[in-house]
């Protein structure tokens, strides 16, 4: 079963490192979306057959959507094409070199990641179900509220002020699809 | 003798899978499951082509296709050769690879939401735990595939048709999805085979299927609107509106890539309207008991053929709507009327104890008048401001 | 002929098995994934002039945390509490809710300043 393991993790990754390497920005974004696949057929390997799916409807149905909607809504007047990456990108990279480097280091010297044998775990939608509906009422109500207000702030921040001069025709396709993700939460 | 024949397709798969030697039976097993979706479905997109062809004909008197065949019904069989041989135009400055992509994820979601569904008694290709949010994930997947498609083509008519379509699948998504929660909410499982299964008690000897219950009439209507907005088809088809973008986000495709976009719009409406027969109309069952006899998967398929004769029906004879229209019909009438339903379902299953007589009566009266009243409500509200004008009607002389 | 009552066994138990226990992978595989997608986004977001393109890097910090989660729940000698996939429910959630403010803040922002581009919108004047 390992080879089932490294072809997600090749697809995985290479979805990832094209998303933030390439030039073109909807390239970027359907490249994210392989990621997020990839990632959701973890998910589907480990046994979390809900949260997998959740991920491909949350992700891949709505934010990798309401990215490449936000792509189209900002292309407009860009000037002659500028440099990738910004000026700053060796402190970057070697940042996040450091923050890899550092990670690795961790999970190879310590004794609890190198399990081999996992128990046979299964978080049927009945356990999670009941479980949601008990110990974590508090934090789903919580979320329904978190959603509720980003809801209402997404669409007052994304509204076309009264004085703005841009055209009315971005603004009604921005005002329909940016609300709609976290309504479909629910 | 009766069970013999309603599972011929699950014995001759046994079979078949026990001529193979251990190892292979597993693969076997899935081979079987995958071939025949793969051979049903297409076969049934080639009829409903020439049956929607003829319908649409018969509605606007005239003939539909006649000429190739007996009545015309090699029709597809044509279609198919012209599409096959026809030159693959891609623009120049089109993005090839994503170009090329765009039918391939577009049908691939398709076939893979059509196979949590159950056919018939023991026959569902796969019945997975999350079996029903199996089939959202997936078929949230095609938004992307229209978008790849709509902007690849670089044609200001194709990026439009698919930022329609994807703003309209998007927002019917949430009416589709809280229709179905309400059986969810009341059968306590994700799983298809476990819906269809609840559907399979008796009153007397009429069905407990969700649909003679009066949420579950509702959550149909409702969810039978939503399902025409998400597989595109009319009076929601603004996407590839012909009169006014031409084809939306088709335009620029030709020969196979086109038939592609075809087909997985059609399996898409197979996909849905199985996925309504699993919530309302009992998926396999009979709707009495008396008429058991008859094969479920004879059931399944005639209530399939029922729901795609309803949306060819509903295509030759509603107008299209204008895209406010359709953004105020799903975020103002079917988002506060699903999640009505929510609750009356809810009230249904409470009142479920009621044991005097005439409570039947008592609670569909008492769930009717909190679904019709909101309903009245909402929609004169809605409608307040554009009253219709008396019709008149000029003729020729 | 088989008897259907052993065949739907039998169909279950084919059916039923084929998201595949990975048991021969050990933990600290997926978290050198999850350790790799998190540079990889982190180096993004920190690299790219783009603000959506940051945005997308942050997602994908999101996504190796939830990795995480979920990984360390399967190894767990606990796995009867499912609080690894609670967490990473709710983080989806989040995620959901902080892409749709985040995406309509860059809107509002390339409104006002014609740009997405990081680097010149620095000035906290309006």
């Amino acid at each position: 079963m390992e080879v089932v393991f490294f072809i997600i993790t090749v697809l995985t990754l290479a979805g990832a490192i094209a998303a933030m390497s390439l030039r073109h920005l909807v390239h970027c974004a359907l490249c994210l979306a392989v990621a997020f696949g990839g990632l959701a057929a973890f998910y589907l390997q480990l046994n979390a057959q809900f949260i997998g799916f959740a991920q491909i409807l949350v992700y891949i149905g709505a934010v990798a959507v309401l990215i490449v909607f936000a792509i189209l809504l900002t292309r407009g007047i860009e000037s002659a094409p500028q440099p990738l990456f910004s000026s700053a990108w060796p402190v970057g990279l070697g940042v996040a070199l450091l923050v890899f480097g550092s990670l690795v280091f961790a999970i190879q010297s310590s004794s609890v990641a190198q399990q081999q044998a996992a128990p046979s775990a299964q978080a049927t939608i009945r356990t999670i179900g009941s479980q949601l509906m008990t110990n974590f009422v508090l934090p789903l109500e919580l979320i329904a509220l978190l959603l509720t207000a980003a809801l209402i702030g997404a669409v007052i921040i994304a509204m076309q002020e009264p004085s703005a001069k841009s055209t009315p025709m971005k603004d009604h396709a921005a005002s329909a699809p940016i609300p709609s993700v976290p309504e479909e939460q629910r | 003798m009766v069970e013999a024949i309603d599972q011929i397709f699950v014995i001759a798969k046994h079979w078949v899978v026990g001529q193979f030697p251990a190892a292979w039976q597993s693969f076997v097993s899935v081979l079987l499951s995958i071939v025949p979706i793969l051979m049903v479905f297409p076969l049934l997109f080639a009829v409903t082509t020439i049956v929607e062809r003829k319908a649409l004909g018969r509605i606007q008197n005239r003939f539909g296709p006649n000429r190739v065949g007996p009545w015309g019904l090699l029709q597809p069989v044509a279609d198919g050769l012209k599409m096959l041989t026809k030159e693959d135009i891609i623009p120049r400055p089109a993005d090839r690879i994503v170009h090329f992509l765009a039918p391939v994820a577009l049908i691939v979601p398709s076939l893979l939401a059509l196979s949590v569904i159950p056919y018939g008694r023991n026959m569902v290709p796969i019945d997975l735990d999350a079996g029903l949010l199996f089939f959202f994930a997936v078929g949230a997947g095609t938004e992307l595939a229209v978008f790849m498609a709509g902007w690849s083509s670089r044609n200001k008519y194709s990026l439009l048709g698919a930022m329609r379509a994807i703003a309209q699948m998007v927002s019917y998504e949430i009416p589709l999805i809280l229709a179905a929660v309400s059986v969810v909410m009341l059968v306590g499982s994700l799983s298809t085979v476990g819906i269809v299964e609840a559907q399979g008690e008796r009153y007397g000897w009429l069905l407990k299927w969700h649909l003679f219950t009066p949420w579950g009439l509702a959550g149909f209507v409702l969810f039978m609107i939503a399902a025409a907005a998400e597989s595109n088809r009319a009076p929601f088809d603004i996407p590839e509106g012909e009169s006014e973008i031409i084809a939306g986000y088709l335009v620029e495709y030709s020969g196979f890539k086109f038939a592609l976009f075809f087909l997985g719009e059609y399996l898409g409406l197979f996909a849905i309207s199985g996925l309504a027969i699993t919530l309302f109309l009992g998926g396999w069952h009979a709707p009495f008991s008396f008429l058991e006899w008859i094969p479920s998967y004879v059931w399944f398929f005639g209530k399939l053929s029922a729901l795609v004769l309803l949306f060819i029906w509903l295509r030759g004879t509603l107008p299209r709507l204008r895209i406010d229209q359709l953004m105020n019909l799903a975020w103002k009438f079917m988002l506060p009327m699903s999640l009505i339903n929510i609750v009356v379902a809810a009230v249904w299953h409470y009142t479920a104890d009621w044991q005097f007589t005439g409570a039947l009566i008592c609670r569909w009266l008492l769930c009717g008048i909190l679904f019709g009243a909101p309903y009245v409500w909402l929609g004169s509200a809605l409608m307040g401001e554009n009253k219709f004008a008396k019709r008149t009607y000029r003729f020729a002389d | 002929m088989p008897h259907p009552r052993r065949f739907r066994a039998f169909l279950k138990s084919n059916d039923r098995g084929d998201i595949t226990d990975m048991t021969s992978v050990p933990l600290h595989y997926y978290l050198v994934v999850s350790a790799a997608l998190f540079a990889i986004g982190l180096a993004g977001a920190l690299t790219r002039r783009n603000a959506i393109i940051a945005l997308i890097g942050i997602e994908l910090m999101l996504n190796a945390a939830n990795l995480n989660f979920i990984a360390f729940w399967r190894y767990s000698p606990k796995a009867e509490a499912v609080t690894g996939v609670m967490f990473v429910l709710f983080s989806i959630g989040i995620a959901a809710a902080e892409a749709a403010v985040g995406l309509a803040l860059i809107i509002a922002i390339y409104r006002h300043y014609r740009t997405t581009n990081l680097d010149e919108i620095s000035s906290m004047k309006g």
